[in-house]
């Protein structure tokens, strides 16, 4: 934490701080090797719309559980669509959901966090007493729940997962700020008579904005986790739309002799969830932050 | 000592009660009731109106709060929709067959997680530390569904040695549900076993790395001795809390292991009840749910009390 400190931050150019960051994100083969992944899924969401040699929902009985061949690469599934088609396409609207969702839980959980580890008192035990609550439900039940009575399309999916995510943020945001509270800074900010708001935008976010990202880029993979058993449990995205939960769910029928429609769309989501996760940890180990001892809430 | 557990006791209660409102108003403001949402089209007329009185649905929403609350706390979650039946008679087998897979996972799990993070913090970054490691992340990242899937299709399908999916009525004998569970309890136990394992690995190299290890190791006490005696026992206590939050953390993920495996628990009925739009068995889901965390928490808390000495004295000067 000592290593940014905001006189530090302000001398060095901004963009040179985050290309330094990565480099050392890189250095480490788990670290490279997670960037490459997310990027290679990043760059995959958003040209495979035109490199897909098929229609993702064109279906055909004569093309029904094809074997992977020079045809179609990874076969095909029982509607007769094509597997390698359906698995570049489908982490769109994952990356999608979860980016966006993952962006409100760091902002709410982290603003309300940083203002309950700052005000403290009355305020701060009805908050946090309300966070535990909303940790004690199972995050499956809350959003099988609000996805069957609201729907299951992305203005719904994407505040849902967000709201519940964030959840957790608000206590590591409020922690952190707790680390910084006590520090000569932020008292002699108070003894210069600053308002709390300028507090909080001046002195604690810019000391406590590591911790939360880091947090953040971990819920991600979680979010995506969440996303993808919503969908294969049937309470995700609606068919047609390729995802790789829906698929796995839709092949897990027929893997006894269509292995290959299952295996496509696995291949991708772990793929990309350890690539986050790798990522996460990187990026955690290159702005010095432990969080080896975190349990999974 | 004891006010501090009644404290805790207390908070936990109070933790409870909350859910009870959030799960009370969630239902209420999201849009239908459990009329018709159970209903669907055929909302309307008669059917309606005898619903809605059978649930008291015509009532304000606090006084219905009250009854349902005071209805809870003598044990007595009201009617199932679906079945027909009253929900205790439908949660009792789930809640036996949870148990079992929990309490197999949780045996196999703890014990394992224990020796495999004792091994990799020992032999920190060299071969078995890297093997373990990497299996450990794979396990812990990998969704459950997938895990699942994939030892469906390796062990069942492609080995052949065991049943795929196996279908158990809810109310199979105890005999029955223990030869039917290998499968889920592996799926299970891995993710556990993972979480558990790597937390094990870095408190035991936090102790490892602390002055009075440095101080025993400088005495000449020997190797294994001092991982007993002086690592051990103070890398395992805060372990303690973490195994909590995993076991309770997974109460959301049995939901989707219990789904693959066709396992007759308290996860399918989550999926069976909000599918039935079945308000009445979620809320009291929920609740049960909730409870299960929080009871986990406060004997993880209470434990690590009991267990530290040095957390004792702290907490009473306070």
């Amino acid at each position: 934490m000592e290593s940014n400190l905001i006189t530090e931050d302000k001398q060095k150019n901004k963009l040179e701080k985050a290309f330094e960051i990565l480099k050392t994100m890189a250095s480490k083969p788990s670290g490279l090797i997670g960037l490459t992944i997310v990027l290679f899924h990043v760059v995959l969401a958003i040209i495979s719309p035109y490199i897909a040699p098929y229609d993702y929902k064109a279906i055909s009985p004569n093309t029904m559980l094809l074997a992977p061949s020079a045809e179609h690469w990874f076969g095909t599934d029982s509607l007769g669509r094509d597997v390698f088609t359906r698995t570049i396409l489908g982490g769109r609207t994952a990356l999608t959901v979860t980016f966006f969702g993952s962006l409100i839980a760091l902002l709410w959980g982290g603003l309300l966090g940083i203002f309950c580890g700052l005000v403290g008192g009355k305020i701060d035990d009805v908050v946090m007493r309300v966070v535990d609550a909303f940790l004690s439900i199972p995050w499956i039940l809350a959003m099988l729940l609000i996805v069957s009575l609201l729907g299951t399309s992305t203005e719904v999916l994407i505040p849902a997962l967000g709201f519940f995510y964030g959840k957790g943020i608000v206590r590591v945001a409020r922690a952190a700020t707790h680390d910084v509270i006590a520090k000569d800074f932020i008292v002699s900010a108070r003894a210069r008579g600053h308002s709390n708001m300028s507090i909080i935008w001046n002195e604690i976010i810019p000391n406590v904005r590591d911790a939360i990202l880091v947090e953040g880029a971990m819920r991600w993979s979680w979010m995506l986790l969440g996303f993808s058993s919503l969908s294969f449990l049937g309470f995700g995205v609606s068919p047609p739309t390729p995802d790789w939960g829906l698929m796995i769910s839709n092949a897990r029928g027929l893997m006894s002799f269509a292995y290959w429609s299952v295996i496509a769309p696995i291949v991708g989501l772990s793929s990309l969830i350890i690539g986050i996760n790798l990522t996460a940890d990187a990026f955690a180990k290159a702005l010095g932050i432990d969080r080896s001892t975190k349990a999974p809430v | 000592m004891l006010l501090l557990i009644l404290k805790r006791i207390g908070l936990g209660l109070i933790t409870l009660l909350i859910v009870s409102l959030i799960t009370f108003v969630g239902v209420e403001v999201l849009p239908g009731d459990a009329c018709t949402t159970y209903l669907e089209r055929e909302a309307y007329g008669a059917a309606l109106d005898a619903c809605i009185k059978r649930l008291g649905l015509d009532v304000p929403a606090y006084e219905r709060y009250l009854e349902w609350a005071s209805n809870v706390i003598r044990g007595d979650f009201g009617y199932s929709l679906s079945g027909e039946m009253p929900i205790n008679e439908v949660l009792g087998p789930r809640v036996k067959n949870s148990l079992v897979l929990a309490s197999v996972s949780i045996l196999i799990g703890i014990p394992l997680a224990i020796v495999l993070g004792i091994i990799t913090a020992l032999w920190r970054d060299k071969l078995p530390d890297i093997m373990i490691s990497t299996i450990t992340i794979f396990s812990m990242t990998i969704p459950e569904f997938i895990s699942a899937t994939l030892l469906i299709l390796i062990v069942a399908i492609w080995l052949g040695w065991l049943p795929g999916i196996v279908i158990i009525p809810s109310d199979a004998t105890f005999y029955e549900l223990l030869s039917n569970i290998i499968l889920p309890v592996v799926a299970i136990s891995m993710i556990m076993t993972a979480h558990m394992a790597r937390m094990v690995r870095s408190s035991v190299i936090q102790v490892m790395a602390s002055d009075y290890v440095q101080m025993a190791i400088l005495k000449g006490v020997p190797y294994w001795k001092m991982v007993f005696r002086h690592v051990l026992p103070n890398a395992l206590l805060p372990a303690i809390n973490v195994v909590a939050l995993t076991i309770a953390w997974l109460l959301g993920g049995v939901v989707v292991t219990e789904v693959v495996f066709n396992y007759p628990g308290l996860g399918r009925l989550v999926i069976e009840s909000i599918s039935n739009r079945d308000l009445p068995v979620v809320q009291a889901l929920a609740i049960i749910l909730a409870s299960i965390y929080v009871g986990i928490n406060l004997i993880a808390d209470l434990m690590t009390l009991m267990l530290n000495p040095r957390l004792k004295s702290l907490q009473i000067r306070k």
